[in-house]
């Protein structure tokens, strides 16, 4: 039988979906709007790859890290738990739930572990827990083979497959969940031919990315990435946001604005236009963080404990749509998709490229 | 009057009921579904939900109302017709027109009117009520683009770099445009009466249509933008 291309393995040189709803209340619902939302925008992807991410759907776990993995096998399963009971406490493992539909098909193992770090492996790793964990998704990621961690952060989600967006929710029963904040997203890959692990959201710790668009700076991204012990493996540019997220909301302490000034920088010309104050951060972060500057088409939403922020490259060359009604701000990349999960919308606005859009859950409703 | 409902209808199916149906045609549960009236002529619709993407491309003398928001890219490449739309627009909307009329009561997103073009008596109009997004009228070839700045906020009437390209046809933003940056190519001065005069019968009709009073409007300084080089390329390459 011939063996499935993986991502990286091939590449040819996106046209995507996004759509994000948030409760600034903390309120929780299940995902089938969302799932519902991606249905007119079908046409968007061409059924290689569609996923979700829920923000505050394991309550009952929410100390624990929540590692969900793709396996080839049990060979390689059984060398992953070896590796990871060396390193947590393993309150619970268990198979992920899926309804077997006729859409969805060539399924690996699909897996996940409620996790807490072992104090005398952090003791003496000398590292706070969440670097300690980035390092062992990174490990997994990188040096057991039939072995991917595709979500890892506490008290949330990422559920991704091969398929149509819409029958990836209903694969994993995503009605049956219930979060204050739902990403998701539809795949026509361009560049890579489609594989489990390379569909979106991309997910670290406990910030995750959805994408539509190419970022045509990827391997300067990639190349200053790395330097801070993160492995891009799959060749999609999605996977580098997802660090790059990481990299600049945890351990540089930006704040989403500050992150979108990075990636998304304004040009000198419009810097040259703002006051004092903001032409200082603006030239500060172009200099210091200038290899992080994302060109090309993008709209992306990144998830995080707490809130969301969705941004379009500052030439705005992909389409995003935001609106609100009461606690609800949603987006996406049609305003149809919008109008599906609430056709009496207070407001809808387009933000401009560059512009981010910051949902903020109010303080202790998370 | 035929009435269509949408609901459950993929782009294909809904143009052929539309193209079977009367002269007038109204379209209820439109849910994103693109492409709606692309090439039509010779008909009239109203559309009710949100349609999708490419609405009314290549349209061909059909009039379109549209009552509510419209997505990106509507009226690509048309040809003649009319397309109305009671709130606001997308990105890109009349991309490469070259003839007929797109009302927006609204605001339009980035690139409204990029690369429009004009020949003979082909004179494509676009009036956006609202506010325009950044790159209005980028590449603009020909046509007339008019922004009326009608809704009340705080923004200018025109985001970053207007008319980056623009080598024909006329712009007219109902503004000083004090603090607005065009590119070199360009020249910008205040409409006199004749620039007004050529425009006096869209802005009227506009009027008409979302129920404005045209002589309050029209009595406005408009700020008119034409290219003002034969050859607007040279620049942007080395001479040799």
């Amino acid at each position: 039988m011939k063996e499935l291309l993986r991502e990286g393995e091939f590449r040819n040189p996106s046209g995507c979906a996004i759509a994000a709803e948030i409760s600034r209340d903390g309120r929780r619902f299940n995902a089938e709007k969302i799932i519902e939302s991606m249905i007119p925008m079908h046409d968007r992807s061409n059924g290689l790859g569609g996923g979700f991410s829920g923000y505050g759907i394991y309550p009952k776990y929410k100390d624990f890290y929540a590692f969900h993995l793709f396996y080839d096998d049990r060979h390689v399963k059984r060398e992953v738990e070896e590796y990871l009971k060396e390193r947590y406490e393993m309150v619970l493992s268990e198979e992920i739930p899926t309804r077997k539909i006729p859409e969805i098909t060539d399924e690996p193992i699909i897996w996940r572990y409620f996790l807490a770090p072992l104090k005398s492996v952090l003791r003496s790793a000398q590292l706070d827990e969440k670097e300690f964990t980035a390092r062992v998704v990174m490990h997994i990621n990188t040096k057991f083979r039939g072995a991917y961690v595709f979500s890892s952060g506490k008290n949330m989600g990422a559920f991704k497959a091969v398929g149509f967006p819409e029958d990836v929710g209903r694969f994993y029963m995503l009605d049956t969940y219930e979060g204050y904040s739902w990403t998701s997203h539809g795949r026509y890959p361009t560049n890579t031919p489609g594989w489990w692990g390379g569909s979106h959201p991309f997910a670290l710790l406990d910030y995750s990315v959805v994408h539509n668009g190419e970022i045509s700076s990827y391997d300067a991204n990639r190349r200053f990435i790395e330097m801070f012990g993160y492995k891009c493996t799959l060749q999609t540019d999605t996977e580098v946001m997802a660090y790059i997220a990481d990299f600049l909301l945890r351990r540089e302490g930006l704040t989403p604005k500050e992150m979108a000034e990075v990636i998304a920088a304004p040009f000198w010309t419009t810097i040259a236009q703002k006051s004092d104050e903001d032409k200082a951060r603006l030239t500060y972060f172009r200099t210091v963080y200038s290899s992080l500057l994302m060109t090309g088409p993008f709209s992306i939403v990144v998830g995080y404990e707490g809130g969301l922020m969705a941004l379009n490259d500052r030439l705005k060359l992909r389409s995003m749509v935001a609106a609100e009604k009461d606690d609800m701000v949603y987006v996406a990349s049609e305003e149809t998709a919008i109008r599906i999960m609430e056709p009496d919308v207070d407001r809808t606005w387009s933000p401009a490229g560059g512009e981010p859009v910051i949902v903020k859950v109010k303080d202790g409703a998370y | 009057m035929t009435s269509l409902s949408a609901k459950a209808l993929n782009h294909k199916s809904l143009n052929e009921q539309i193209r079977a149906a009367g002269k007038e045609v109204e379209l209820t549960d439109v849910w994103g579904q693109r492409f709606i009236a692309a090439g039509l002529s010779d008909k009239e619709l109203t559309i009710h939900g949100t349609p999708g993407n490419a609405l009314g491309a290549y349209l061909d003398g059909a009039v379109i109302n549209v009552c509510g928001n419209a997505q990106d890219a509507v009226g690509d490449t048309m040809n003649a017709g009319q397309i109305n739309v009671f709130g606001n627009i997308g990105d890109a909307p009349g991309y490469a027109m070259r003839g007929g009329k797109i009302y927006i009561q609204g605001d339009a997103g980035y690139r409204a009117g990029i690369h429009m073009k004009a020949y003979k008596e082909h004179i494509p109009v676009m009036i956006i009520g609202g506010k325009a997004g950044s790159f209005l009228g980028e590449y603009q070839a020909g046509g007339v683009i008019i922004v009326l700045g009608l809704t009340d906020d705080m923004k200018k009437i025109v985001a970053n770099y207007p008319c980056t390209g623009m080598h024909g046809g006329k712009m007219y933003l109902r503004s000083r445009c004090k603090g607005i940056h065009f590119p070199h190519q360009v020249t910008t001065r205040i409409a006199e009466q004749k620039d007004l005069d050529e425009i006096e019968d869209y802005v009227r009709e506009f009027c008409s249509i979302f129920g404005y009073d045209a002589d309050e409007i029209l009595d406005a300084d408009y700020t008119v933008v034409t290219p003002d080089s034969k050859n607007p390329y040279q620049q942007m390459y080395v001479a040799n």
